[in-house]
């Protein structure tokens, strides 16, 4: 086995050194009850060349389709100097930044990756990431619970629903209520309701939202503090934020919520980037990984991790969070997407992005779609279909958007139809002929 | 310093990104534009984010050199104990980059992604034979979620009996997250002091153990490196009084193939797959911590469940009203857990036992040939790991830190110290199967000549490390005045 | 870290078997944590205090202190109204490891049973306590 370098005179030798005849003598700790007295019943080994090529036919070639699919993962060209840099082995191989003196450039890139996600939302302060969006947010709220000592959150309709499963995971065990906001006719989340609520420990609303509504979050944010909670916005598409208004601005607490579209390949699903942003002043209430900027003992400057003792491994049962681990490639990975697209760059993408739904959407209306949302939209949008459409699309090679039906009923029938950069005017128009006339 | 493995090689300094900066840059091949301009609603837009402005070269050039500050597997030694830091091979990456696996949305119809969901529901049924156990979640996205979600099925399993339990065990050797998952998870851990072997003792078991306590949370191997050898004894114990048990399987790089949890009465246990399964660390993650667990806990398990429909199809399963509910958006960390398959698939049943046999190989070498020098609290034979104290060092007031900041001027990475807490002043060494006899005898070297350097020139430890791009840095200065953002 | 003989453990203080000391001023009683506390924590980087006007019961935990790896709860020597507490350390937590008898102080309390202060420890049984530790 290629991975495992021992020579039977070199196990001979070590297992002298170490008064054992036999390797299995190793397990003799090990009660006989104990063992396993078979092989285990796995496939037979594979070659390199027979795995490269049997995972090769079960990925098969490069998806054929047009997939105009969003709804928390987004297609984005992923720039080729990107993947070069982050399969490098040092970045690749290394382990948790414990030792600082010899994880400098980890250190120092988190420390970039904190920066520059605090810029992009406009927030003071950022971890090192979390597992994805939807912890994210729910982290965020369990944030605002310990704060404010309330024991209530609302939570938009038009959170990714995805999102609001993993919340309600998270907040059940605590005894936690989640009061959920509708959405009113326009897409967008009805504050409304919030006037006859009292001790919420959070408001989190989604930016573009679930519908691809572009939210009033200046009037969620200062609706939740007014109230002494905190304003928590998430979002399923960081991007949006090189064009639109930021969440800091806006006025929010906490930014939380998915950064995939900085960088990182779909993946079927994961791994992913939860971003994790706060104002200042929860810096003690963070959980997860920080990383701060210090001097070492020739006072040159350099990174260690700090405030551990907010982590499980020290404060144990008392800490902010049990997370362990950061998406740190991925968080790595999206530090040289906002370097490489620059201040310019994002902005000019994100308005590429959503001029070429505007597009698309202005199409599908002049063929006879109905656009039932009347909220402005990023690059996502919900539309019905005129009938027919979306089985021709299907047999000519699309895949239209997602179905929601499953997810909202109240949209049976409507898509959730997303456009990046990656599709261009050809693909759109190709779309539309099929639609109609 | 003549025969060490670390030299001094050409180490650029590189500022912060933004300090490259120049207004009108980019390093970004932006699309053309093919559609027009469509204005956006008043008030909606922002200020630009001030982010920096680069080339592409730049940008390379930058983190590039900041690569070269790390020491990582591929560089060296790294016997970093509980982390389990052995070779990644490069052919899972050819694997993830498959532009099948690569692109493949996650809410693709299940008619187009049979690809992936094969890989998801093969792997499942690996790991569910490796540890003995029946049915698999792979949406944990590290090991500290993975203990969420099992206590969690645990817990909704005793509600679904008609039982609140608000108590669970939990063993002072235990990884800080076993605690810290079961307070989110409303259970007030209490814990279990190991016996003087350094392993569970079923009358100490026994005498917290009660109605109110939903399970046991053990690791086995424990963080000492040893069998917990009295474990299906004491899951009877737990099992009697109606509680369940569940494992921590960090440390199973010692049992592949050789024990499996299912089979010692363990209903439920996570595995990390960035140490078992060869899956990189990436620095800090990604990781990936499945959850396995026997049938009866199965209808509590994450939703959505791929399964196999009739015609021989995989499709995707939400409608399990007993789940736990969802711990991921989509169905976990898929590119960690595509590797986690390659590399059962490369090595097959033969090859994991192998390499669970000379991972315990190695502990056991490293131990003997150093215990005659390091203070070793538990000698007795260890299983993947070994720990080590400083205790023969500290008349000197050398700590174990002092001795790990040495080692890496030697060439190597530290290994976890101070680490299992019930361990004062402990080095922690977890060689892994990769590192063959010449590199584990430089290894033994170096730890030798820093325990005589302790007895001879002891501030030649304290001001380790010398060969490192930076000296010690000044954690408590960070700490005190945190400075998070540039 | 100190050796027994290295700590400074003043004969005028009582002290926890919790490692903190007891200072009687009046009938006011100043509190913070021991030479061997500061020595065990390393440096000190953060101290969570309670505000003036909170009242906890004898052996309460009223606070936090935090090294750069370690965190240890606060316990209160004697039950009590906290009347003052040591501003100073949040902009300075070092002082807990330079001053720890002095201006590393963390609270004072006003006790509610003065009975209590004569159950606390003298230096003697203190140092007996560490004895047995190391």
């Amino acid at each position: 086995m290629r991975y495992l370098p021992h020579t039977e005179a070199e196990i001979a030798e070590m297992l002298r050194v170490v008064g054992a005849e036999r390797l299995e003598d190793l397990f003799a700790a090990v009660p006989a009850g104990c063992r396993l007295d078979r092989p285990l019943a796995l496939p037979e080994p594979l070659s390199e060349p027979e795995l490269l090529r049997h995972a090769a036919g079960l990925a098969g070639p490069a998806p054929a389709h047009r997939v105009f699919l969003g709804a928390g993962a987004y297609d984005h060209h992923v720039p080729a100097a990107i993947p070069p840099l982050f399969s490098r082995a040092e970045f690749l191989t290394a382990y948790t930044p414990y030792q600082p003196e010899v994880s400098q450039g980890t250190l120092q890139a988190i420390y970039e990756y904190q920066t520059l996600v605090s810029r992009l939302l406009g927030m003071e302060i950022s971890n090192a990431s979390v597992y994805d969006g939807a912890s994210a947010l729910a982290e965020a709220l369990l944030l605002a619970i310990r704060v404010t000592r309330r024991h209530r959150v609302a939570l938009s309709r038009a959170v990714h629903p995805a999102y609001r499963q993993v919340v309600r995971t998270y907040l059940e065990p605590g005894g936690y209520e989640i009061v959920e906001l509708p959405w009113a006719a326009d897409g967008r989340t009805d504050l409304s309701g919030l006037d006859a609520e009292e001790d919420l420990a959070a408001v989190a609303v989604q930016s573009p939202n679930f519908f691809g509504c572009i939210e009033d979050l200046e009037a969620a944010c200062g609706a939740t503090r007014a109230r002494g909670g905190l304003a928590v916005v998430t979002f399923t598409e960081a991007l949006a934020y090189g064009l639109l208004r930021s969440p800091g601005a806006c006025g929010a607490d906490l930014a939380c919520g998915e950064g995939q579209s900085l960088g990182l390949p779909l993946s079927f699903g994961g791994p992913y980037l939860g971003i994790f942003t706060a104002r200042q002043r929860f810096l003690r209430q963070m959980p997860g990984r920080l990383v701060g900027r210090t001097d070492d003992r020739d006072g040159r400057p350099g990174f260690v991790i700090t405030l551990a003792t907010r982590e499980q491994h020290i404060r144990r049962e008392k800490a902010t969070s049990n997370i362990c681990s950061n998406q740190n490639l991925c968080a790595l990975t999206a530090a040289a997407y906002l370097a490489l697209l620059g201040k310019t760059g994002i902005r000019e993408l994100a308005r590429l992005n959503r001029d070429k739904a505007e597009y698309l959407k202005a199409g599908l209306v002049r063929a006879g779609a109905e656009v039932p949302l009347a909220a402005p939209t990023f690059h996502e949008f919900v539309v019905h279909l005129p009938p027919g459409a979306p089985e021709r699309l299907r047999d000519r090679g699309f895949v239209p958007g997602l179905p929601l039906g499953p997810l909202f009923p109240e949209l049976e029938g409507a898509h959730l139809v997303c456009v990046t950069e990656t599709k261009s005017r050809e693909d759109l128009d190709a779309f539309l002929e099929e639609v109609g006339p | 310093m003549t025969a060490r493995v670390g030299t001094t090689g050409l180490v650029f300094e590189e500022p912060p990104i933004w300090e490259r900066s120049r207004p009108g840059r980019t390093g970004f091949s932006l699309p053309r534009r093919d559609v027009p301009e469509a204005a956006l609603p008043p008030g909606l837009e922002g200020e630009a984010p001030d982010l920096p402005e680069l080339t592409e070269a730049d940008v390379v050039r930058h983190f590039t050199r900041l690569s070269q500050w790390n020491v990582s597997v591929d560089t060296t030694t790294y016997p970093l104990g509980s982390c389990t830091m052995k070779y990644n091979p490069r052919l899972h990456e050819a694997v993830v980059a498959l532009e099948g696996l690569r692109a493949a949305h996650p809410l693709l119809p299940p008619a187009l992604a049979q690809g992936p969901l094969r890989i998801l529901w093969e792997a499942e049924r690996f790991l569910a034979e490796i540890t003995g156990m029946d049915a698999v979640s792979l949406q944990p996205a590290a090991g500290a979620q993975g203990e969420l979600t099992g206590i969690l099925v645990i817990r909704a399993f005793l509600a679904r009996r008609g039982e609140r339990r608000t108590k669970i065990l939990v063993p002072d050797t235990a990884h800080g997250t076993n605690p810290a998952s079961a307070a989110l998870c409303g259970l007030r851990p209490v814990p279990v002091a190991s016996g003087p072997d350094g392993v569970l003792e079923p009358a100490a078991v026994e005498a917290v153990m009660d109605e109110g306590v939903a399970g046991i949370m053990v690791t086995n191997p424990n963080t000492l490196g040893l069998f917990e050898e009295n474990l299906k004894e004491v899951a009877e114990i737990v099992h009697a009084k109606g509680g369940l048990v569940y494992c921590d399987g960090a440390n199973l790089n010692a049992l592949m193939g050789v024990v499996r949890m299912g089979d010692l009465g363990v209903d439920a246990m996570h595995l990390n797959l960035h140490k078992t399964f060869s899956a990189p660390h990436g620095g800090g993650g990604p990781g990936s911590g499945p959850l396995c667990v026997r049938a009866p806990f199965e209808p509590f398990l994450p939703v959505p469940r791929i399964v196999e429909r009739p015609d021989g199809s995989l499709d995707l399963d939400h409608g399990r009203p007993l789940s736990v509910g969802r711990v991921h958006a989509f169905y976990g960390n898929f590119g960690v857990i595509v590797r986690a398959w390659a590399y059962i698939r490369s090595m097959g049943a033969e090859g994991l036992r192998r390499a669970s046999e000379l991972a315990v190989l190695n502990a056991n070498y490293v131990k003997e040939r150093l215990k005659d020098v390091l203070h070793l609290p538990y000698d007795r034979p260890c299983l993947h790991e070994c720990v080590f104290t400083d205790r023969n060092q500290t008349p000197r007031k050398v700590t174990a830190l002092d001795m790990a900041k040495r080692l890496i001027d030697y060439g190597y990475h530290p290994p976890t110290i101070y680490f299992p807490l019930v361990v004062r002043g402990a080095l922690m060494i977890e060689p892994t199967e990769t590192e063959s006899k010449a590199d584990l005898d430089g290894l033994i070297e170096a730890l030798r000549a820093i325990a005589a350097e302790a007895e001879a020139e002891p501030q030649v430890l304290h001001d380790a490390p010398v060969r490192a791009k930076r000296r010690r840095l000044d954690e408590a200065a960070a700490a005190r005045s945190p400075c998070l953002t540039g | 870290m100190k050796t027994l003989d290295e700590l400074i453990l003043p004969h005028d203080l009582r002290y926890t078997r919790d490692h903190e000391w007891a200072r009687v001023e009046g009938d006011l009683v100043r509190v913070g944590i021991t030479d061997y506390a500061q020595d065990q924590l390393g440096d000190v980087v953060y101290v969570e205090l309670p505000e003036a006007g909170q009242t906890f019961a004898r052996g309460e935990a009223f606070g936090t202190v935090e090294s750069v790896k370690a965190v240890s709860e606060l316990y209160l020597p004697v039950g009590g109204e906290i009347v003052e507490v040591n501003t100073g350390l949040s902009d300075a937590p070092q002082l807990v490891n330079e001053k720890p008898y002095d201006r590393g102080w963390m609270v004072v309390v006003r006790p509610s049973d003065p009975a209590e202060i004569g159950g606390l420890l003298d230096v003697e049984a203190y140092r007996e306590h560490l004895r047995g530790i190391e």
